[in-house]
């Protein structure tokens, strides 16, 4: 992957960033008040439902499981949901930002990359071949289709004179094309794998069994932990590969790790989820505003705001079409895809 | 019409009478158009008496076009006379020109002529609306499926399937309103002070993205059996098409090709920039506008016929640009290079796999997926 001198501006610095720099004590600030958000959309995710408990009694069988119904709720489903949102939500958020900064790229995201469908193709030939039936189980497939897409879209979109952020996303197009074409043929002969992968599609934290979390849980804590070591090397990197080579760090070993820990977030969440859009292309984007180019304060933002986010939407959909519920990937999208748009829109794109 | 030939005029002094050469290198063309040989191509015009009427034909480009009809006719006849019933290619031909047997008769006229047609036809509006396209967006990935028009195509019919249980015309109605709505959408939302190519298909991306969502949740919602037909409608399929198919697509080509083709010679002078092309005399504004929309509606069109058939639209031009070696896509070559394309994957989604036919979107899809990756990748190895 050759970089040239036209592409060394960083994505912030495409973005005006508006937020006041005030140093330190205005980042801090913004991190507070992100993680008391944070509890207020978890207890939110608890208590909210189609059968909405009162506060005061999700706190009381909280810590006393007396074996109410209200107790069961709590602790079989709500609990199990709102954590598997946490580790969802923070993961899709680094991996956002995480391909941001590898790729220099405000754009980049897993599911406009493709990187989800990778994960979904790879669950496909579980669910149609080898016929495993829940998602703890599509997990390691989910990471191989990861895998295989995050690489090819990297090679494919970093290649040439002048990668353009542009141009990454119709790499991610094109790939997805491809898969998408296979993932077709699968189901569409295939009746009962269809029905299966028609449910797990949509993106939802709904329906997963306890032993989803359990699961995936390892390789999402691996993957989060990855990232946020390369936080002061992806500074380095967002300066271009010959100053990162001055400053002593490896381009080419940041963006292999880069790419790997992209793998698990990406791969454990899609397993674990199904594919979930625009996540990954707000969190770095409303993290940048408030802090500005530093990576090591954007990742930290980015793990608190993607389980706000997620979890908020979450919510959302439980109470918009109430007692039914919208799948979070549906309400995602919804809300992401107007982002995106203003995103395009606002940014100063050149003729191609 | 009586048609005379002339060999065409010198192109420097064809440029001051508002007719332009085909073989303009376009500056602002950042993608290349694809011949770059500096030959002068041999071309001659085609004109009614007082010139009311007239063409220009590049003696190549006619004759690719011409293979290409004939190839896609090769296929369909091929079509007609494989299946479950195989038929000798003679005893289709004697049928087709009503010499057949009752027997032959009803397997070709009733059971494979209409979706030979309707492959025909949309591969056809497809190819033709892909090259206008291409040319409005001076750019190779411009096409119907990737600004998200096809998608909103989808969304119209799986409103009518799975929401108001509508079949046949009804689908295909929705369809047509979807694609409409949403093209209107992304044109509105690309828009700023002028359109630019990029942020068009950006904007497709990202409508897309929304209706994909929405399609995916009509899904879930469906019963598993109205699910399936869904699926398979949005993957684009050719199975159990018949004669309401073949006339939505044939009105559609016989209203709007005409158009596209008489407009579509302003295509080269649009590329060298708004001012450079009211000053060759061409209503920039209004050969813009009815471009853009007459290609919608031949997405459109093929759309509410076969579904959002992907990539033959994208592959066309470009297959038939390189073929013919012109620097822009021509219309009608790539019209018939959308045919050939599309008799064919036909007839592979009939054949690959031995009891299933799978619809024929996935045959496109795979193979357009392929080639635009490596269209990709030789574009930027190139550095453009």
């Amino acid at each position: 992957m050759t970089q040239t001198t036209g592409v060394l501006t960083a994505p912030h610095t495409a973005e005006p960033v508006r937020a006041p720099r005030a140093g330190h004590a205005w980042r801090r600030g913004g991190l507070v008040l992100g993680v008391l958000t944070l509890a207020c959309v978890l207890a939110l995710s608890i208590a909210v439902g189609s059968r909405t408990i009162p506060l005061d009694t999700v706190w009381h069988v909280l810590w006393h499981d007396d074996g109410s119904a209200q107790a069961d709720i709590v602790h079989q489903l709500r609990i199990p949901r709102t954590l598997l949102g946490l580790g969802v939500g923070a993961a899709l958020g680094l991996a956002g930002a995480l391909m941001q900064a590898l790729t220099r790229n405000p754009l980049a995201e897993p599911g406009l990359l493709g990187v989800n469908l990778g994960a979904s193709s790879g669950v496909v030939v579980a669910i149609a071949f080898l016929g495993l039936t829940s998602p703890s189980a599509y997990v390691w497939f989910a990471f191989g289709g990861a895998a295989l897409t995050a690489t090819a879209v990297f090679a494919l979109g970093g290649s040439g004179r002048f990668p353009t952020p542009e141009r990454q996303v119709l790499a991610g197009v094109s790939i997805t094309a491809v898969l998408g074409a296979l993932v077709w043929a699968v189901l569409v002969t295939n009746r009962g794998t269809f029905d299966r992968y028609r449910h797990w599609d949509v993106g939802s934290l709904a329906d997963r069994d306890s032993d989803t979390l359990l699961r995936v849980a390892p390789f999402l804590i691996a993957g989060i932990l990855l990232t946020l070591t390369l936080g002061g090397r992806l500074n380095a990197l967002s300066m271009g590969d010959e100053a990162a080579t001055a400053l002593g760090a490896h381009p080419g070993r940041i963006r292999v790790l880069g790419v790997a820990a992209i793998t698990l977030l990406c791969g454990a969440a899609t397993a674990a989820c199904g594919p979930i859009w625009f996540l990954g292309l707000a969190v770095p984007y409303i993290a940048r505003l408030v802090t500005g180019p530093d990576h090591r304060w954007i990742l930290a933002y980015a793990v608190v705001l993607g389980p706000v986010l997620l979890l908020g939407a979450d919510v959302l959909g439980r109470v918009l079409t109430a007692p039914s519920e919208l799948q979070v990937g549906i309400v995602t999208a919804f809300l992401g895809a107007p982002v995106f748009i203003a995103l395009c829109r606002r940014r100063k794109l050149g003729a191609l | 019409m009586n048609m005379i030939t002339e060999p065409a005029p010198d192109t420097t002094s064809s440029a001051g009478t508002g007719d332009h050469p085909a073989t303009d290198r376009c500056p602002a063309t950042t993608v290349s158009p694809i011949g770059r040989s500096g030959r002068r191509a041999r071309q001659f015009v085609l004109r009614t008496p007082g010139g009311a009427l007239s063409l220009r034909v590049r003696a190549r480009a006619l004759l690719v076009g011409t293979a290409l009809l004939l190839a896609a006719a090769a296929i369909a006849v091929v079509n007609l006379s494989s299946g479950d019933f195989p038929i000798p290619v003679g005893d289709v031909l004697r049928s087709l020109i009503g010499q057949g047997d009752p027997g032959t008769d009803f397997i070709v006229h009733e059971l494979r002529l209409p979706r030979a047609l309707v492959a025909l036809l949309v591969g056809a509006a497809l190819g033709a609306s892909g090259a206008v396209f291409q040319g409005l967006t001076r750019n190779p990935l411009g096409s119907p499926d990737f600004v998200g028009m096809t998608v909103g195509a989808a969304t119209g019919a799986l409103v009518v399937i799975l929401l108001l249980d509508g079949s046949g015309l009804q689908v295909a109605v929705g369809a047509i309103v979807g694609c409409v709505l949403t093209s209107i959408a992304i044109y509105l939302l690309a828009f700023q002070r002028g359109t630019q190519a990029f942020r068009l298909i950006l904007m497709g991306v990202g409508v897309s993205a929304l209706l994909e969502a929405l399609n995916s949740y009509l899904i879930v919602k469906g019963r598993l059996d109205e699910a399936l037909a869904a699926q398979v409608w949005l993957i684009g399929s050719l199975g159990g098409r018949g004669w309401t198919e073949v006339t939505i697509v044939a009105i559609t080509l016989a209203a709007l090709l005409p158009a596209v083709v008489h407009y579509g010679r302003h295509l080269n002078m649009l590329a060298l920039g708004d001012d450079t092309a009211t000053l060759h005399g061409v209503r920039v504004e209004r050969s813009r506008a009815v471009l853009a929309l007459a290609s919608v509606g031949l997405a459109a069109g093929a759309t509410a016929a076969a579904g959002p058939i992907a990539f033959v639209a994208l592959a066309a031009p470009q297959l038939a640009a390189r073929l013919t070696r012109s620097p822009g896509p021509g219309i009608l070559p790539a019209a018939a290079m959308g045919a050939a394309l599309l008799a064919g994957s036909d007839w592979a989604a009939q054949r690959v796999l031995p009891d299933n036919d799978i619809p024929v979107g996935v045959v496109t899809a795979a193979i357009g997926g392929l080639y635009l990756t490596w269209l990709l990748a030789r574009e930027w190895r190139r550095g453009r």
